[in-house]
Protein backbone atom coordinates (compact mmCIF):
# COMPACT_ATOMS: atom_id res chain seq x y z
CA UNK A 1 0.00 0.00 0.00
CA UNK A 2 1.15 3.43 -0.90
CA UNK A 3 0.97 6.46 1.46
CA UNK A 4 -0.38 8.73 -1.40
CA UNK A 5 -4.08 9.00 -1.24
CA UNK A 6 -5.69 8.42 -4.22
CA UNK A 7 -6.92 11.20 -6.87
CA UNK A 8 -10.81 12.35 -5.35
CA UNK A 9 -13.62 11.09 -7.39
CA UNK A 10 -16.43 12.48 -7.66
CA UNK A 11 -19.57 10.76 -6.12
CA UNK A 12 -23.08 12.32 -6.46
CA UNK A 13 -21.01 15.59 -7.85
CA UNK A 14 -22.61 18.26 -9.67
CA UNK A 15 -22.29 16.31 -13.22
CA UNK A 16 -24.30 13.59 -13.94
CA UNK A 17 -23.17 11.14 -16.28
CA UNK A 18 -25.94 10.56 -19.79
CA UNK A 19 -25.89 7.11 -18.69
CA UNK A 20 -27.26 7.51 -14.61
CA UNK A 21 -29.30 10.09 -16.04
CA UNK A 22 -31.31 7.06 -18.14
CA UNK A 23 -31.04 4.42 -15.78
CA UNK A 24 -32.24 6.85 -13.16
CA UNK A 25 -35.50 7.55 -15.34
CA UNK A 26 -36.26 4.40 -16.24
CA UNK A 27 -35.57 2.85 -12.89
CA UNK A 28 -37.87 5.48 -11.53
CA UNK A 29 -40.34 4.89 -14.22
CA UNK A 30 -40.70 1.38 -13.40
CA UNK A 31 -40.90 2.42 -9.83
CA UNK A 32 -43.90 4.75 -10.01
CA UNK A 33 -45.57 2.54 -12.62
CA UNK A 34 -46.31 -0.23 -9.99
CA UNK A 35 -47.87 2.28 -8.08
CA UNK A 36 -49.86 3.82 -10.59
CA UNK A 37 -50.81 1.00 -11.52
CA UNK A 38 -51.99 -0.16 -8.20
CA UNK A 39 -54.09 2.72 -7.92
CA UNK A 40 -55.54 2.20 -11.57
CA UNK A 41 -56.97 -1.18 -10.63
CA UNK A 42 -58.09 0.31 -7.18
CA UNK A 43 -60.02 2.76 -8.44
CA UNK A 44 -61.71 0.97 -11.10
CA UNK A 45 -62.73 -1.75 -8.47
CA UNK A 46 -64.39 0.63 -5.98
CA UNK A 47 -66.38 2.56 -8.91
CA UNK A 48 -67.64 -0.38 -10.18
CA UNK A 49 -68.09 -1.70 -6.90
CA UNK A 50 -70.21 1.18 -5.63
CA UNK A 51 -73.64 0.69 -7.36
CA UNK A 52 -73.48 -2.98 -6.05
CA UNK A 53 -72.76 -1.59 -2.51
CA UNK A 54 -75.08 0.95 -2.34
CA UNK A 55 -78.37 -0.99 -4.04
CA UNK A 56 -80.96 -1.91 -1.80
CA UNK A 57 -80.69 -5.56 -0.79
CA UNK A 58 -83.33 -7.21 -3.29
CA UNK A 59 -81.71 -6.10 -6.31
CA UNK A 60 -78.46 -7.53 -5.55
CA UNK A 61 -78.12 -11.87 -6.73
CA UNK A 62 -79.37 -13.98 -4.17
CA UNK A 63 -81.74 -10.89 -3.17
CA UNK A 64 -80.39 -10.52 0.47
CA UNK A 65 -77.72 -7.70 0.27
CA UNK A 66 -74.26 -7.75 -0.86
CA UNK A 67 -72.86 -8.90 2.71
CA UNK A 68 -75.39 -11.95 2.30
CA UNK A 69 -74.00 -13.07 -1.06
CA UNK A 70 -70.15 -12.23 -0.72
CA UNK A 71 -69.91 -13.70 2.75
CA UNK A 72 -70.73 -17.85 1.75
CA UNK A 73 -68.13 -17.25 -1.16
CA UNK A 74 -65.39 -15.35 1.04
CA UNK A 75 -65.76 -18.10 2.97
CA UNK A 76 -65.34 -20.51 0.97
CA UNK A 77 -62.16 -18.64 -0.65
CA UNK A 78 -60.32 -18.67 2.90
CA UNK A 79 -61.37 -21.61 3.12
CA UNK A 80 -59.83 -23.87 0.47
CA UNK A 81 -56.87 -20.99 1.03
CA UNK A 82 -55.90 -22.23 4.26
CA UNK A 83 -56.29 -25.99 3.25
CA UNK A 84 -53.85 -25.36 0.40
CA UNK A 85 -51.49 -23.75 2.99
CA UNK A 86 -51.68 -26.23 5.50
CA UNK A 87 -50.94 -28.97 3.63
CA UNK A 88 -49.00 -27.04 0.76
CA UNK A 89 -46.82 -25.16 2.78
CA UNK A 90 -45.53 -27.88 5.31
CA UNK A 91 -44.54 -30.27 2.18
CA UNK A 92 -42.91 -27.25 0.43
CA UNK A 93 -40.83 -26.63 3.23
CA UNK A 94 -39.76 -30.22 3.57
CA UNK A 95 -39.39 -31.05 0.21
CA UNK A 96 -36.59 -27.76 0.09
CA UNK A 97 -35.17 -29.00 3.27
CA UNK A 98 -34.66 -32.34 1.87
CA UNK A 99 -33.00 -30.45 -1.78
CA UNK A 100 -30.87 -27.99 0.00
CA UNK A 101 -29.26 -30.40 3.05
CA UNK A 102 -29.91 -34.13 2.51
CA UNK A 103 -30.66 -35.62 -1.36
CA UNK A 104 -27.46 -36.29 -3.24
CA UNK A 105 -26.19 -33.20 -5.39
CA UNK A 106 -27.19 -34.55 -8.59
CA UNK A 107 -30.45 -36.37 -7.37
CA UNK A 108 -31.23 -32.49 -5.77
CA UNK A 109 -30.37 -30.81 -8.94
CA UNK A 110 -33.01 -32.97 -11.28
CA UNK A 111 -35.64 -32.63 -8.65
CA UNK A 112 -35.62 -29.20 -8.48
CA UNK A 113 -35.95 -29.12 -12.25
CA UNK A 114 -39.15 -31.09 -12.11
CA UNK A 115 -40.52 -29.00 -9.06
CA UNK A 116 -39.90 -25.69 -11.46
CA UNK A 117 -41.52 -28.03 -14.31
CA UNK A 118 -44.74 -28.55 -11.91
CA UNK A 119 -45.34 -24.16 -12.45
CA UNK A 120 -45.55 -24.24 -15.59
CA UNK A 121 -48.28 -26.75 -15.91
CA UNK A 122 -51.45 -24.55 -16.77
CA UNK A 123 -53.45 -24.21 -14.08
CA UNK A 124 -56.68 -25.65 -16.70
CA UNK A 125 -55.01 -28.70 -16.34
CA UNK A 126 -54.81 -28.75 -12.89
CA UNK A 127 -58.13 -28.25 -12.66
CA UNK A 128 -58.71 -31.42 -15.02
CA UNK A 129 -56.33 -33.75 -13.34
CA UNK A 130 -58.96 -32.23 -10.24
CA UNK A 131 -61.48 -33.59 -11.92
CA UNK A 132 -60.61 -36.54 -13.52
CA UNK A 133 -58.14 -38.09 -11.53
CA UNK A 134 -57.60 -36.52 -7.72
CA UNK A 135 -61.38 -36.44 -7.44
CA UNK A 136 -63.03 -40.13 -8.17
CA UNK A 137 -59.54 -41.19 -6.48
CA UNK A 138 -60.29 -39.88 -3.50
CA UNK A 139 -64.29 -40.47 -2.67
CA UNK A 140 -62.75 -44.21 -1.24
CA UNK A 141 -61.15 -41.70 1.70
CA UNK A 142 -64.27 -39.40 2.25
CA UNK A 143 -66.41 -42.67 2.12
CA UNK A 144 -63.72 -44.02 4.73
CA UNK A 145 -63.49 -40.71 6.57
CA UNK A 146 -67.05 -40.53 7.07
CA UNK A 147 -67.44 -43.70 8.27
CA UNK A 148 -64.91 -43.63 10.90
CA UNK A 149 -64.10 -39.86 11.63
CA UNK A 150 -67.21 -38.57 11.09
CA UNK A 151 -67.49 -37.55 14.49
CA UNK A 152 -64.96 -34.70 13.56
CA UNK A 153 -67.20 -31.89 12.02
CA UNK A 154 -64.85 -31.58 9.36
CA UNK A 155 -65.51 -35.20 8.07
CA UNK A 156 -69.15 -35.52 9.01
CA UNK A 157 -70.16 -36.26 5.47
CA UNK A 158 -72.42 -37.48 3.53
CA UNK A 159 -69.29 -38.02 1.60
CA UNK A 160 -69.47 -36.74 -2.16
CA UNK A 161 -70.20 -39.18 -4.44
CA UNK A 162 -68.13 -37.34 -6.97
CA UNK A 163 -65.19 -35.89 -5.01
CA UNK A 164 -65.54 -32.72 -5.69
CA UNK A 165 -65.47 -30.73 -2.57
CA UNK A 166 -63.51 -28.64 -0.92
CA UNK A 167 -61.13 -30.53 0.19
CA UNK A 168 -60.13 -31.78 -3.18
CA UNK A 169 -59.81 -28.38 -4.59
CA UNK A 170 -57.80 -27.43 -1.79
CA UNK A 171 -55.49 -29.83 -2.43
CA UNK A 172 -55.56 -29.22 -5.90
CA UNK A 173 -54.45 -25.44 -4.74
CA UNK A 174 -52.57 -27.17 -2.53
CA UNK A 175 -50.29 -29.29 -5.28
CA UNK A 176 -50.63 -25.64 -7.67
CA UNK A 177 -48.85 -23.60 -4.53
CA UNK A 178 -46.15 -25.99 -4.27
CA UNK A 179 -43.55 -24.75 -6.61
CA UNK A 180 -43.03 -21.63 -5.55
CA UNK A 181 -43.39 -22.33 -1.50
CA UNK A 182 -40.44 -25.36 -2.43
CA UNK A 183 -38.39 -23.19 -5.12
CA UNK A 184 -38.25 -19.49 -2.62
CA UNK A 185 -37.71 -21.83 0.96
CA UNK A 186 -34.72 -23.98 -1.18
CA UNK A 187 -33.33 -21.07 -2.17
CA UNK A 188 -33.14 -19.24 1.22
CA UNK A 189 -32.27 -22.38 3.19
CA UNK A 190 -29.20 -23.07 0.66
CA UNK A 191 -28.05 -19.24 0.97
CA UNK A 192 -27.56 -20.08 5.15
CA UNK A 193 -24.12 -18.77 5.94
CA UNK A 194 -21.68 -22.09 6.10
CA UNK A 195 -20.04 -19.88 9.21
CA UNK A 196 -23.54 -20.33 11.13
CA UNK A 197 -24.27 -23.79 10.13
CA UNK A 198 -20.77 -25.19 11.16
CA UNK A 199 -21.35 -23.20 14.80
CA UNK A 200 -23.74 -25.46 15.56
CA UNK A 201 -21.70 -28.40 14.08
CA UNK A 202 -19.45 -27.60 15.94
CA UNK A 203 -21.03 -27.59 19.85
CA UNK A 204 -22.16 -31.46 18.52
CA UNK A 205 -25.63 -30.37 16.64
CA UNK A 206 -26.67 -33.73 14.67
CA UNK A 207 -27.92 -32.88 10.97
CA UNK A 208 -31.05 -32.22 12.50
CA UNK A 209 -29.94 -29.91 15.08
CA UNK A 210 -28.03 -28.03 12.88
CA UNK A 211 -31.03 -27.30 10.38
CA UNK A 212 -33.22 -26.43 13.39
CA UNK A 213 -30.41 -23.98 15.00
CA UNK A 214 -29.40 -22.64 11.76
CA UNK A 215 -31.05 -23.22 8.92
CA UNK A 216 -34.61 -22.81 9.51
CA UNK A 217 -34.34 -19.66 11.90
CA UNK A 218 -32.18 -17.98 9.40
CA UNK A 219 -35.27 -19.18 6.46
CA UNK A 220 -37.84 -18.04 8.60
CA UNK A 221 -38.92 -14.81 7.07
CA UNK A 222 -37.89 -15.74 3.34
CA UNK A 223 -40.21 -18.97 4.34
CA UNK A 224 -43.41 -16.64 5.52
CA UNK A 225 -43.14 -14.58 2.69
CA UNK A 226 -42.76 -17.89 0.23
CA UNK A 227 -46.20 -19.17 1.97
CA UNK A 228 -47.97 -15.82 1.13
CA UNK A 229 -47.12 -16.00 -2.08
CA UNK A 230 -48.46 -19.31 -2.18
CA UNK A 231 -52.16 -18.22 -0.52
CA UNK A 232 -52.06 -15.33 -2.35
CA UNK A 233 -51.82 -17.91 -5.72
CA UNK A 234 -54.58 -20.09 -3.97
CA UNK A 235 -56.82 -16.89 -3.02
CA UNK A 236 -56.67 -15.83 -6.48
CA UNK A 237 -56.32 -19.25 -8.36
CA UNK A 238 -59.64 -19.56 -10.51
CA UNK A 239 -59.72 -22.17 -13.16
CA UNK A 240 -58.76 -24.82 -11.51
CA UNK A 241 -61.41 -24.32 -8.19
CA UNK A 242 -63.81 -23.52 -10.76
CA UNK A 243 -63.53 -26.69 -12.79
CA UNK A 244 -63.23 -28.96 -9.26
CA UNK A 245 -65.19 -27.29 -7.28
CA UNK A 246 -69.12 -28.53 -7.28
CA UNK A 247 -70.63 -25.34 -5.49
CA UNK A 248 -74.20 -25.05 -3.75
CA UNK A 249 -73.12 -22.38 -1.37
CA UNK A 250 -73.07 -23.92 1.67
CA UNK A 251 -71.25 -22.30 4.84
CA UNK A 252 -69.93 -24.90 6.57
CA UNK A 253 -66.44 -27.13 8.19
CA UNK A 254 -67.84 -30.09 6.35
CA UNK A 255 -65.37 -30.12 4.18
CA UNK A 256 -66.31 -33.52 2.01
CA UNK A 257 -69.73 -33.13 1.23
CA UNK A 258 -71.27 -32.14 -1.92
CA UNK A 259 -72.93 -28.82 -0.63
CA UNK A 260 -69.58 -26.47 -0.60
CA UNK A 261 -69.20 -23.07 -0.32
CA UNK A 262 -68.05 -21.46 -3.68
CA UNK A 263 -65.02 -19.04 -3.51
CA UNK A 264 -64.83 -15.46 -4.92
CA UNK A 265 -62.53 -15.86 -7.85
CA UNK A 266 -64.50 -19.06 -9.14
CA UNK A 267 -67.94 -17.46 -9.05
CA UNK A 268 -66.95 -14.45 -11.06
CA UNK A 269 -65.18 -16.34 -13.62
CA UNK A 270 -68.34 -19.13 -13.53
CA UNK A 271 -70.71 -16.10 -13.53
CA UNK A 272 -69.89 -13.24 -15.41
CA UNK A 273 -70.49 -14.38 -18.99
CA UNK A 274 -74.01 -14.07 -18.24
CA UNK A 275 -74.12 -11.18 -15.55
CA UNK A 276 -75.40 -8.27 -16.88
CA UNK A 277 -76.43 -4.69 -14.90
CA UNK A 278 -76.21 -4.85 -11.23
CA UNK A 279 -75.03 -8.28 -11.23
CA UNK A 280 -72.03 -7.44 -13.01
CA UNK A 281 -71.32 -4.79 -10.23
CA UNK A 282 -71.70 -7.20 -7.95
CA UNK A 283 -69.42 -9.58 -9.34
CA UNK A 284 -66.93 -6.76 -9.24
CA UNK A 285 -67.31 -5.99 -5.82
CA UNK A 286 -66.51 -9.53 -4.71
CA UNK A 287 -62.95 -8.98 -6.36
CA UNK A 288 -62.98 -5.77 -4.41
CA UNK A 289 -63.41 -8.15 -1.73
CA UNK A 290 -60.67 -10.40 -2.45
CA UNK A 291 -58.14 -7.36 -3.29
CA UNK A 292 -58.46 -6.30 -0.04
CA UNK A 293 -58.03 -9.51 1.70
CA UNK A 294 -55.12 -10.40 -0.31
CA UNK A 295 -53.63 -6.87 1.06
CA UNK A 296 -54.38 -7.81 4.39
CA UNK A 297 -52.57 -11.09 4.31
CA UNK A 298 -49.76 -9.17 3.13
CA UNK A 299 -49.39 -6.98 5.50
CA UNK A 300 -50.07 -9.39 8.36
CA UNK A 301 -47.29 -11.41 6.83
CA UNK A 302 -45.05 -8.54 6.74
CA UNK A 303 -45.83 -7.84 10.37
CA UNK A 304 -44.51 -11.18 11.28
CA UNK A 305 -41.36 -11.11 9.76
CA UNK A 306 -40.82 -7.59 10.84
CA UNK A 307 -41.56 -8.18 14.70
CA UNK A 308 -38.05 -10.57 14.83
CA UNK A 309 -36.45 -8.45 12.40
CA UNK A 310 -33.59 -8.01 15.07
CA UNK A 311 -33.20 -11.52 15.13
CA UNK A 312 -33.30 -12.29 11.47
CA UNK A 313 -29.62 -12.84 10.60
CA UNK A 314 -30.12 -9.80 8.24
CA UNK A 315 -28.15 -7.59 10.81
CA UNK B 1 -10.83 -31.52 32.46
CA UNK B 2 -8.08 -30.84 29.70
CA UNK B 3 -7.16 -34.25 27.77
CA UNK B 4 -4.27 -34.87 26.24
CA UNK B 5 -4.48 -35.77 21.88
CA UNK B 6 -1.99 -38.20 20.40
CA UNK B 7 -2.13 -37.63 16.32
CA UNK B 8 -0.04 -40.09 14.78
CA UNK B 9 0.31 -40.07 10.69
CA UNK B 10 -2.59 -38.64 9.90
CA UNK B 11 -3.45 -37.47 6.45
CA UNK B 12 -5.75 -35.56 5.42
CA UNK B 13 -7.96 -35.58 1.92
CA UNK B 14 -10.04 -33.34 -0.21
CA UNK B 15 -11.40 -36.05 -2.29
CA UNK B 16 -8.32 -37.41 -3.85
CA UNK B 17 -6.30 -34.13 -2.88
CA UNK B 18 -4.04 -34.90 -0.39
CA UNK B 19 -4.04 -31.28 1.63
CA UNK B 20 -1.95 -32.66 4.24
CA UNK B 21 0.22 -35.34 5.17
CA UNK B 22 1.82 -37.74 7.83
CA UNK B 23 1.11 -35.18 11.14
CA UNK B 24 2.33 -36.95 14.21
CA UNK B 25 2.06 -34.64 17.03
CA UNK B 26 1.41 -35.05 20.62
CA UNK B 27 -0.69 -32.03 22.04
CA UNK B 28 -0.25 -31.88 26.15
CA UNK B 29 -2.93 -31.04 28.40
CA UNK B 30 -3.82 -27.37 29.63
CA UNK B 31 -1.45 -26.08 27.74
CA UNK B 32 -1.54 -24.05 24.36
CA UNK B 33 -0.26 -25.12 21.18
CA UNK B 34 -0.13 -22.77 18.50
CA UNK B 35 0.08 -23.78 14.80
CA UNK B 36 1.71 -21.47 12.44
CA UNK B 37 2.65 -21.29 9.12
CA UNK B 38 2.32 -20.08 5.70
CA UNK B 39 -1.61 -19.49 3.98
CA UNK B 40 -2.60 -22.77 2.31
CA UNK B 41 -0.11 -24.84 4.48
CA UNK B 42 -3.03 -26.67 6.23
CA UNK B 43 -2.95 -25.82 9.79
CA UNK B 44 -6.22 -24.94 9.68
CA UNK B 45 -7.39 -27.74 7.73
CA UNK B 46 -5.38 -29.69 10.40
CA UNK B 47 -7.21 -27.70 13.28
CA UNK B 48 -10.82 -29.32 11.99
CA UNK B 49 -9.68 -32.70 11.45
CA UNK B 50 -9.17 -32.94 15.36
CA UNK B 51 -12.95 -32.42 16.15
CA UNK B 52 -14.22 -34.38 12.77
CA UNK B 53 -15.63 -30.86 11.71
CA UNK B 54 -12.90 -31.60 8.63
CA UNK B 55 -15.46 -34.46 7.18
CA UNK B 56 -18.55 -31.52 6.91
CA UNK B 57 -16.95 -30.82 3.58
CA UNK B 58 -18.17 -33.17 0.71
CA UNK B 59 -15.57 -36.04 -0.11
CA UNK B 60 -13.52 -34.33 2.82
CA UNK B 61 -11.56 -37.86 4.79
CA UNK B 62 -8.80 -38.67 6.62
CA UNK B 63 -6.20 -41.85 7.35
CA UNK B 64 -4.35 -42.20 10.41
CA UNK B 65 -5.14 -41.80 14.21
CA UNK B 66 -5.72 -39.45 16.29
CA UNK B 67 -5.88 -40.82 19.62
CA UNK B 68 -7.57 -38.92 22.78
CA UNK B 69 -8.17 -40.39 26.45
CA UNK B 70 -7.33 -44.10 25.04
CA UNK B 71 -9.93 -43.65 22.21
CA UNK B 72 -9.44 -42.91 18.52
CA UNK B 73 -11.96 -40.55 17.22
CA UNK B 74 -11.81 -41.54 14.08
CA UNK B 75 -12.22 -45.47 15.12
CA UNK B 76 -15.57 -46.78 13.43
CA UNK B 77 -17.62 -46.83 16.23
CA UNK B 78 -17.22 -43.42 17.37
CA UNK B 79 -19.81 -40.57 16.25
CA UNK B 80 -18.40 -37.61 15.10
CA UNK B 81 -21.31 -35.84 16.61
CA UNK B 82 -19.82 -37.26 20.48
CA UNK B 83 -15.97 -36.01 19.69
CA UNK B 84 -18.07 -32.47 18.51
CA UNK B 85 -19.45 -32.34 21.98
CA UNK B 86 -16.22 -32.66 23.91
CA UNK B 87 -13.72 -30.84 21.68
CA UNK B 88 -15.00 -27.18 21.39
CA UNK B 89 -14.40 -24.97 18.53
CA UNK B 90 -14.22 -20.86 17.39
CA UNK B 91 -13.72 -20.33 14.13
CA UNK B 92 -11.95 -17.34 12.24
CA UNK B 93 -14.90 -15.14 12.36
CA UNK B 94 -17.34 -14.67 15.34
CA UNK B 95 -20.48 -17.03 14.81
CA UNK B 96 -22.94 -16.27 17.13
CA UNK B 97 -26.10 -17.49 16.15
CA UNK B 98 -28.35 -14.62 15.08
CA UNK B 99 -31.52 -15.50 16.04
CA UNK B 100 -30.51 -16.34 19.21
CA UNK B 101 -30.32 -13.85 22.18
CA UNK B 102 -27.20 -13.53 24.17
CA UNK B 103 -28.47 -15.85 27.01
CA UNK B 104 -29.46 -18.59 23.88
CA UNK B 105 -26.46 -18.57 22.52
CA UNK B 106 -24.34 -19.78 25.69
CA UNK B 107 -26.80 -22.14 26.36
CA UNK B 108 -26.86 -23.67 22.71
CA UNK B 109 -24.57 -26.72 23.33
CA UNK B 110 -26.39 -27.28 26.66
CA UNK B 111 -29.71 -27.41 24.97
CA UNK B 112 -28.61 -29.72 22.19
CA UNK B 113 -27.25 -31.78 25.17
CA UNK B 114 -31.07 -32.66 25.93
CA UNK B 115 -30.06 -31.44 29.57
CA UNK B 116 -33.37 -30.26 30.69
CA UNK B 117 -32.19 -27.37 33.42
CA UNK B 118 -34.49 -25.44 35.77
CA UNK B 119 -34.04 -21.26 35.44
CA UNK B 120 -31.96 -20.91 38.40
CA UNK B 121 -29.03 -23.34 36.63
CA UNK B 122 -29.37 -22.29 33.71
CA UNK B 123 -29.00 -18.25 34.72
CA UNK B 124 -25.85 -19.63 36.12
CA UNK B 125 -24.36 -21.38 33.53
CA UNK B 126 -25.22 -18.35 31.77
CA UNK B 127 -23.34 -16.30 33.84
CA UNK B 128 -20.37 -18.26 34.84
CA UNK B 129 -19.88 -19.32 31.00
CA UNK B 130 -19.81 -15.69 30.56
CA UNK B 131 -17.59 -14.63 33.34
CA UNK B 132 -15.24 -18.00 31.96
CA UNK B 133 -15.30 -15.36 28.45
CA UNK B 134 -14.96 -11.98 30.06
CA UNK B 135 -17.62 -10.67 28.63
CA UNK B 136 -20.15 -10.70 31.71
CA UNK B 137 -19.57 -7.67 32.66
CA UNK B 138 -20.12 -6.20 29.41
CA UNK B 139 -23.78 -7.81 28.18
CA UNK B 140 -25.22 -9.19 31.69
CA UNK B 141 -28.19 -5.91 31.82
CA UNK B 142 -28.75 -7.32 27.86
CA UNK B 143 -28.68 -10.73 27.59
CA UNK B 144 -32.02 -11.06 25.79
CA UNK B 145 -30.95 -8.83 23.27
CA UNK B 146 -29.49 -10.68 19.74
CA UNK B 147 -25.92 -11.79 19.96
CA UNK B 148 -25.37 -10.23 16.50
CA UNK B 149 -26.08 -6.80 18.66
CA UNK B 150 -22.57 -6.88 20.01
CA UNK B 151 -18.86 -5.99 18.47
CA UNK B 152 -17.06 -8.09 16.51
CA UNK B 153 -14.71 -8.80 19.58
CA UNK B 154 -17.47 -9.58 21.97
CA UNK B 155 -18.99 -11.46 19.85
CA UNK B 156 -16.20 -13.72 20.05
CA UNK B 157 -16.23 -13.77 23.32
CA UNK B 158 -19.64 -14.63 23.37
CA UNK B 159 -18.75 -17.59 20.92
CA UNK B 160 -16.11 -18.64 23.00
CA UNK B 161 -18.49 -18.44 26.17
CA UNK B 162 -20.94 -20.39 24.02
CA UNK B 163 -18.12 -23.43 23.36
CA UNK B 164 -16.83 -23.51 27.38
CA UNK B 165 -20.57 -23.71 28.61
CA UNK B 166 -20.82 -27.84 27.56
CA UNK B 167 -17.50 -28.08 29.56
CA UNK B 168 -15.28 -29.75 26.70
CA UNK B 169 -12.12 -31.54 27.17
CA UNK B 170 -10.06 -29.12 24.47
CA UNK B 171 -10.57 -26.23 23.03
CA UNK B 172 -9.51 -25.19 19.26
CA UNK B 173 -9.53 -21.78 17.60
CA UNK B 174 -8.89 -20.97 14.27
CA UNK B 175 -7.54 -17.47 14.10
CA UNK B 176 -9.80 -16.07 16.28
CA UNK B 177 -8.54 -12.72 16.06
CA UNK B 178 -8.04 -12.49 12.63
CA UNK B 179 -10.94 -10.82 12.20
CA UNK B 180 -10.72 -8.52 15.72
CA UNK B 181 -9.40 -4.83 16.67
CA UNK B 182 -5.99 -5.03 18.80
CA UNK B 183 -7.71 -4.30 21.92
CA UNK B 184 -10.28 -7.14 21.49
CA UNK B 185 -7.26 -9.01 20.25
CA UNK B 186 -5.67 -8.43 23.67
CA UNK B 187 -8.90 -9.55 25.36
CA UNK B 188 -8.96 -12.79 23.77
CA UNK B 189 -5.19 -13.29 24.15
CA UNK B 190 -5.57 -12.63 28.02
CA UNK B 191 -8.57 -15.34 28.26
CA UNK B 192 -6.23 -17.69 26.47
CA UNK B 193 -3.88 -17.45 29.47
CA UNK B 194 -6.46 -17.91 31.60
CA UNK B 195 -8.30 -20.85 29.94
CA UNK B 196 -5.33 -22.80 29.84
CA UNK B 197 -5.78 -24.02 33.71
CA UNK B 198 -9.26 -25.48 32.74
CA UNK B 199 -8.77 -26.57 28.64
CA UNK B 200 -6.38 -27.88 26.41
CA UNK B 201 -5.81 -25.12 23.63
CA UNK B 202 -5.16 -25.49 19.97
CA UNK B 203 -4.57 -22.54 18.20
CA UNK B 204 -4.02 -21.75 14.74
CA UNK B 205 -2.47 -17.98 13.97
CA UNK B 206 -1.23 -16.21 11.26
CA UNK B 207 0.21 -13.84 13.99
CA UNK B 208 4.08 -15.18 15.20
CA UNK B 209 3.92 -12.11 17.77
CA UNK B 210 0.51 -13.76 18.77
CA UNK B 211 1.79 -17.67 18.83
CA UNK B 212 5.23 -16.15 21.23
CA UNK B 213 2.57 -14.81 23.65
CA UNK B 214 -0.29 -17.01 23.97
CA UNK B 215 1.09 -20.83 23.92
CA UNK B 216 3.80 -23.07 25.19
CA UNK B 217 4.14 -25.24 22.30
CA UNK B 218 4.58 -24.23 18.65
CA UNK B 219 3.81 -26.45 15.69
CA UNK B 220 5.03 -25.08 12.00
CA UNK B 221 3.51 -26.21 8.90
CA UNK B 222 4.72 -25.54 5.55
CA UNK B 223 4.19 -26.57 2.12
CA UNK B 224 6.63 -27.41 -0.69
CA UNK B 225 4.36 -25.53 -3.37
CA UNK B 226 1.38 -24.95 -5.08
CA UNK B 227 -0.98 -28.65 -5.32
CA UNK B 228 1.69 -30.62 -3.19
CA UNK B 229 0.76 -31.38 0.63
CA UNK B 230 1.09 -29.24 3.74
CA UNK B 231 3.51 -30.92 6.17
CA UNK B 232 4.24 -30.64 9.81
CA UNK B 233 8.08 -29.39 9.58
CA UNK B 234 8.88 -28.80 13.36
CA UNK B 235 7.53 -28.71 16.64
CA UNK B 236 8.57 -27.39 20.35
CA UNK B 237 8.37 -25.46 23.19
CA UNK B 238 7.43 -22.14 21.71
CA UNK B 239 10.89 -20.41 23.48
CA UNK B 240 13.02 -22.71 21.55
CA UNK B 241 11.01 -22.39 17.93
CA UNK B 242 11.58 -18.72 18.12
CA UNK B 243 14.98 -18.40 19.13
CA UNK B 244 16.35 -21.59 18.24
CA UNK B 245 14.96 -23.83 15.63
CA UNK B 246 16.42 -26.71 14.19
CA UNK B 247 15.00 -26.55 10.36
CA UNK B 248 16.10 -24.39 8.40
CA UNK B 249 12.67 -23.80 6.92
CA UNK B 250 11.28 -22.33 10.08
CA UNK B 251 14.26 -20.47 10.75
CA UNK B 252 13.71 -18.66 7.77
CA UNK B 253 9.69 -18.31 8.79
CA UNK B 254 9.42 -17.02 12.63
CA UNK B 255 12.30 -14.49 10.93
CA UNK B 256 10.12 -13.04 8.66
CA UNK B 257 12.10 -13.97 5.58
CA UNK B 258 9.04 -15.80 3.69
CA UNK B 259 5.44 -16.18 4.45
Amino acid sequence: MSSTAPPPTRIGGARARQGDRVFRGTATAAGTAILLILAGVTAFLVAESIPALTAPAEEVPGGEGFARYVGPLLFGTVLAAIIALLVGAPLGVGIALYLSHFAPRRLAYGLGYVIDLLAAVPSIVFGLWGIFTLGPALVPIYVWLEANAGWIPFFAGPASATGRTILTAGLVLAAMILPVVTAISREIFSQTPRLHQEAALALGATRWEMIRYAVIPYGRSGVVSAAMLGLGRALGETMAVALVLSASGGVGLNLISSSNPGTIPANIALNFPEATGLAVNTLIATGLVLFVLTFAVNFAARAIVNRRAEFSGAN
Amino acid sequence: MGKRIDVSDLDIYYGDFLAVEKVTMVIEPRTVTALIGPSGCGKSTFLRSLNRMHEVIPGAHVEGKVVMDGQDIYGSDVDPVDVRRSIGMVFQRPNPFPTMSIAENVLAGQRLNNKRMRKAESEELVERSLRGANLWEEVKDRLGRPGSSLSGGQQQRLCIARAIAVQPQVLLMDEPCSALDPISTLAIEDLIGELKQDYTIVIVTHNMQQASRVSDETGFFNIAGTGKPGKLIEMADTTTMFSNPSQKATEDYVSGRFG
